[in-house]
């Protein structure tokens, strides 16, 4: 945006974060080599530049991880809850004591911009080891029985997107509960993860109890399928998804999959405008809509279609796009060039299948991985923006005349993990909620998270519930 | 009396299906002998095919907008009524059961008891599962946030193998107690009982199509179940470790909900929550407080 | 009445027209659109833009007193801060306004002498509003003939809680006509909701279009007399009703927040508001201004600290 009030450069300090050359895995407390010695390297997303080197984790890190978990666990699980609850609390004063050096290390190694490392992944993940900390001398009182016993080892595979909060929904709850953990971080996005490991030494933690090791889809499938794992906890794509749950079919192993989405956003002619455009924007923009529970599809009462693009349209053009730690900055790094590879392959598809495209006047940086945020109207259910999910800033504009039909084109996807519904009458919103084949539904808001509140999707977008007292069940013999 | 009936001919069953609310036999034409414990000769019961899986899928689908949308009160109401209805055929199913598990007329009383009690025991739970899972939670914002439980869809069940009714009840009636439809293969050797409860169902308000009872092979109609894209859930208590295993990646395809096959000594055992926790989604609503006035921000 | 106004022209026809109109806005959600604003109060404006901004500010502020023991001197004091604000630093933009009581508007213009500094007049039975109409007019045409160049009237809130909004749309025309001079020109019309008063978003939403189909010059948030004033949340809101406004008419109106601005932190955060809002055709001292007194001298001791790199204390700043 050209304006006589042109914001100058805010960058945070990157001074605040020491990022070694190297990192190794960590198993037992340790920081150690890959057994065959590999490494990788990790860069940033808005520059190309290597910000460290990495141990790559293979079957036999991934032996050896499980086995330090094994051992750690007898101890662990016997520990009086109120002990776990305290090393659970340290680490959430840790993590709030080292929020900033973590948010930009997270917006360094992920492309996020710092106001949503800072102001959103930093205070849940401090807020969710909080919460799961209170639970683990409550457990008799969950709701699962007097005394409910831990898995065992949890083998946990995590994506790139919200590296650090997406650990905290699974280490927290697992050990609340008494399990002990080995956590695959994504390959793109290991340093979060790495300085967890140096928290977790801090706080004291035994050894083993938590083991970190980086490394590809390789690792995450061979965590997967170690026999002595005893509980599977991912959160990536459906087609992962799919794939390890036909690897432990008839084991005994307890799985919850946090996968994919195509969330509809439904906005009726009577909604708060000016706050549905938030809404919208949040719910497709944030976090670069690398967001499995992002609200890609907008439903839009055919009544206000084009009173609410203009509007819209209006809105995007005021979007600052560029260096994710400079404060100002709205729209960050895509994750990858993987990654922007599929969101450039699947708008082209947009294109050619007829779909209207718009993006506002948007400068990207010549280096790094960017994406200018894109809308697409003229789509209809048969689009393939209209199905698939792009995992990137997107949105795909739909219209619906009636309640009826917006419930059914909302719920006229595989997925079904999150929707939002924009109207001032309450009664619309009930009854549009409750038919709703969704896990999370925002009325009049989107994209908010809280610990106390469970997360998770229907039909393919997975199952199990993360978050709350049901995020507990899922880490717990019932 | 006793002179004619001595000389009277009874009047044999046949043993249907039951889908969407309806008594087809098997489209496929086939049937199968069903014989008591000792080897004696029951009935024929049909063989279904997976054209008849794929029929009471639909049927399930299209029963499901009703059924969970009805309130948990009437329900309740239903499955209470089912258990009146079976009441009245107590003798009926006391002698089927007897037939197919081998017990003496007591023990096999004692299990169409348990399995009527059963049924009143969810009749009671469908006005109550709401709160004992569900509840609002206090999110650190100015929202209002409630996660209530919702039936899962339609679930296909594989019913235990040995308890050809008690334990069929206690498989099914949890399922539909939360709103689910199902699709049920009943005990491949002793499926009379389960293909009776039909035609009791049929005579309790439930509405049709939210059970459906096939007879015959689990291991021919459960692959296509299993594999089914309009299934959301399945449950493979009467499934053996190899066929378990085998319809557990099958149902990997769309991500269904697979509740694994446990070992149960005692179908009279008070059965606990798990089986209706097993088929339930949880949908968490948010919306905004915000402050009665302008003036003072809520937060 | 304008031209481009005459889409409008039916719903000012009578009082259930009016309502029917008001009521068919779309509503305002209050946690949304707190958290928007708090969301823009994130901004961090540094340097070379921080600068620009507080020169803007400085030049934006309607430099206020409204006190009952106003006296000439004061309101000469207040003048001279107007024009020559940093009396240190002569590259100081002078304020946008004083703003001043009806019967000091003389002794405001004497004291301005000529500068470019407007005289903004509070009139209408300020703060309050709770006086016969005859009353309120004479009061406007008092400090129009005394010379104020800007009214800022308030409205009726009583009227308008009462619902009866075509009261208080007529009011405004009426005091709209009361701004003329024997000339032709007018004085400009500020219209005060006094938002802490309506108490909803909704209501203030709507007392904005009544504001601007009466033919507000600026609409402005409040008196500064009663417990919440200004908010990011609710000069955002008349924000967004003044882009609304020009979208459909063509019409460009300014806002005014007043009260409780007291920091350069404060002031810049508005700003970010109206720039990413209403974007730069807001950003001047014609179409958009703060009701303010202290956060004079917090822009300057912040302008001090940018040209000299120490940070200024009270003592550097004039106390007028």
């Amino acid at each position: 945006m050209a304006s006589v009030f042109e914001y100058a450069p805010a960058p945070e300090s990157r001074s605040v974060v020491d990022i070694a050359p190297s990192y190794g895995l960590f198993i037992d407390g340790e920081f150690t080599d890959a057994a065959d010695g590999k490494v990788f390297k990790t860069v940033s997303p808005s520059s190309e530049e290597v910000l460290a080197e990495v141990a790559q984790a293979g079957a036999a890190d991934v032996d050896r991880a499980v086995k330090a978990a094994r051992r750690a666990f007898e101890k662990w699980s016997a520990l009086p809850g109120s002990e776990r609850a305290k090393y659970l609390f340290r680490i959430a004063r840790i993590i709030q004591e080292r929020s900033r050096e973590l948010a930009v290390l997270e917006t360094l190694d992920n492309g996020k911009p710092i106001r949503e490392t800072r102001d959103a992944d930093l205070p849940l993940v401090a807020a969710h080891f909080f919460y799961y900390a209170g639970w683990a001398d409550k457990l008799g009182h969950a709701g699962y029985g007097a005394d409910p016993r831990p898995l065992g080892v949890a083998g946990q595979v995590i994506p790139w997107n919200f590296p650090l909060l997406m650990l905290a929904w699974k280490i927290a709850p697992a050990l609340a509960a008494g399990n002990t953990v080995v956590l695959k971080p994504a390959e793109t996005t290991p340093l979060s993860a790495l300085f967890f490991a140096d928290i977790c030494r801090q706080a004291g933690l035994p050894k083993g109890v938590v083991n970190i090791i980086p490394g590809y889809g390789d690792a995450g499938a061979e965590l997967v399928a170690h026999p002595d794992v005893n509980k599977v906890a991912f959160t990536g794509s459906t087609a992962v998804g799919k794939a390890i749950a036909r690897q432990i079919a008839g084991t005994d192993k307890k799985v919850t999959l946090e996968l994919g989405g195509k969330g509809a956003n439904i906005v009726f002619d009577d909604a708060p405008i000016d706050q549905a455009v938030e809404g919208i924007v949040n719910g497709i923009f944030f976090n670069q809509g690398q967001v499995c529970c992002a609200g890609s599809r907008l439903l839009v009462q055919e009544s206000i279609h084009d009173e609410l693009l203009d509007s819209l349209k209006r809105r995007l053009s005021t979007l600052r796009l560029g260096d994710p730690l400079d404060k100002n900055t709205d729209i960050g790094a895509i994750n990858s060039a993987d990654q922007l590879a599929r969101i450039t392959a699947l708008a082209e598809t947009g294109e050619a299948e007829g779909a209207e495209r718009w993006s506002p006047a948007c400068e990207l940086p010549s280096s790094g991985y960017w994406f200018a945020p894109t809308l697409f109207t003229n789509v209809t259910q048969a689009h393939t923006v209209a199905r698939d999910e792009i995992f990137g800033p997107v949105l795909s504009v739909l219209t619906f005349r009636t309640p009826d039909e917006a419930v059914a084109k909302a719920n006229n996807s595989q997925y079904g993990l999150s929707a939002g519904i924009w109207t001032e009458k309450g009664s619309r919103i009930l009854a549009v909620a409750n038919q709703l084949r969704a896990g999370v539904v925002w009325a009049n808001t989107f994209n908010k998270f809280d610990p106390t509140s469970p997360f998770g999707g229907y039909k393919e977008s997975g199952f199990g519930r993360e978050g709350g007292r049901h995020g507990l069940e899922g880490y717990l013999d019932v | 009396m006793s002179e004619s009936s001595a000389t009277r001919l009874n009047v044999f069953k046949t043993y249907k299906l039951y889908v969407g609310g309806k008594f087809p036999r098997s489209e496929s034409g086939r049937v199968y002998e069903v014989s008591d414990s000792k080897g004696k000769w029951l009935a024929n019961a049909p063989l279904s095919s997976r054209k008849d899986a794929r029929d009471a899928v639909v049927a399930a689908r299209k029963a499901f907008g009703g059924w969970s949308g009805a309130t948990a009160y009437n329900r309740g109401q239903i499955l209470y009524r089912i258990a009146e209805m079976l009441e009245g055929r107590r003798e009926q199913f006391v002698r089927e059961v007897g037939e197919a598990e081998g017990l003496s007329k007591s023990k096999a009383g004692a299990v169409v008891d348990a399995a009527i009690d059963r049924w009143v025991w969810y009749a009671g739970w469908t006005d109550k599962i709401g709160q004992i899972v569900g509840g609002a939670n206090p999110v650190a914002g100015p929202f209002f946030n409630l996660s209530t439980p919702e039936p899962t869809g339609v679930v296909t069940v594989i019913a235990p193998q040995d308890s050809s009714f008690l334990g069929l009840v206690s498989v099914i009636a949890p399922v539909i107690a939360t709103g689910n439809t199902v699709v049920v293969i009943a005990s491949e050797k002793s499926p009379l009982p389960a293909l009776s409860l039909g035609e009791v169902l049929a005579t309790s308000d439930l509405p049709g199509g939210v059970v459906n009872i096939l007879s015959g092979k689990a291991g021919e109609m459960g692959p296509h179940l299993a594999s089914h894209q309009d299934v959301n859930a399945i449950d493979l208590a009467g499934a053996d470790p190899v066929l378990a295993k085998e319809l557990e990646i099958a149902a990997a395809d769309n991500l269904k909900r697979v509740l694994r096959p446990q070992p149960v000594d005692d179908w009279s055992a008070d059965p606990g929550m798990s089986r209706m926790t097993a088929f339930l989604e949880t949908k968490t609503v948010w919306h905004p407080t915000g402050s009665l006035g302008a003036g003072g921000s809520s937060y | 009445m304008p031209t481009t106004l005459t889409a409008f022209a039916d719903v000012t026809t009578s009082d259930s027209a009016l309502r029917r109109f008001l009521h068919g806005l779309p509503g305002v959600d209050a946690v949304g659109l707190e958290a928007r604003a708090a969301s823009l109060g994130t901004r961090s404006i540094k340097t070379t833009a921080k600068a620009y901004a507080i020169d803007l500010a400085i030049s934006m502020i309607d430099l206020t007193t409204l006190e009952g023991a106003d006296t000439p001197g004061k309101v000469r004091a207040l003048s001279a801060k107007a024009v020559n604000p940093d009396p240190t630093d002569r590259t100081t933009p002078m304020t946008a306004a004083v703003c001043v009581y009806p019967d000091m508007v003389a002794t405001a213009k004497a004291a301005l002498n000529g500068a470019d500094v407007k005289i903004a007049s509070v009139a209408t039975a300020f703060p309050a509003g709770r006086a016969a109409l005859p009353v309120k007019l004479a009061d406007t045409r008092d400090a129009v003939a005394a010379g104020a160049d800007e009214i800022d009237m308030v409205i009726d809130r009583g009227a308008f809680l009462a619902g009866r909004y075509l009261e208080t749309y007529e009011l405004i025309r009426t005091i709209k006509e009361a701004c003329v001079r024997e000339d032709g020109s007018a004085a400009r019309l500020k219209v005060i909701f006094e938002t802490g008063e309506l108490s909803t978003y909704d209501n203030i939403r709507r007392a904005s279009w009544i504001g601007m189909l009466a033919g507000a010059d600026f609409i402005k948030t409040s008196t500064g007399k009663v417990g919440v004033n200004a908010t990011p949340a609710n000069t955002l809101l008349m924000l967004e009703a003044v882009r609304d406004f020009r979208a459909q008419t063509g019409i460009q109106i300014g806002v005014k927040p007043a009260g409780g601005i007291r920091t350069t932190k404060d002031a810049i955060k508005f700003l970010v508001l109206v720039n990413e809002t209403v974007g730069e055709d807001w950003l001047s001292n014609h179409w958009f201004r703060f009701g303010a007194s202290s956060l004079l001298n917090d822009l300057l001791m912040q302008r001090q600290k940018l040209s000299t790199g120490r940070y200024s204390g009270p003592d550097y700043v004039t106390v007028d």
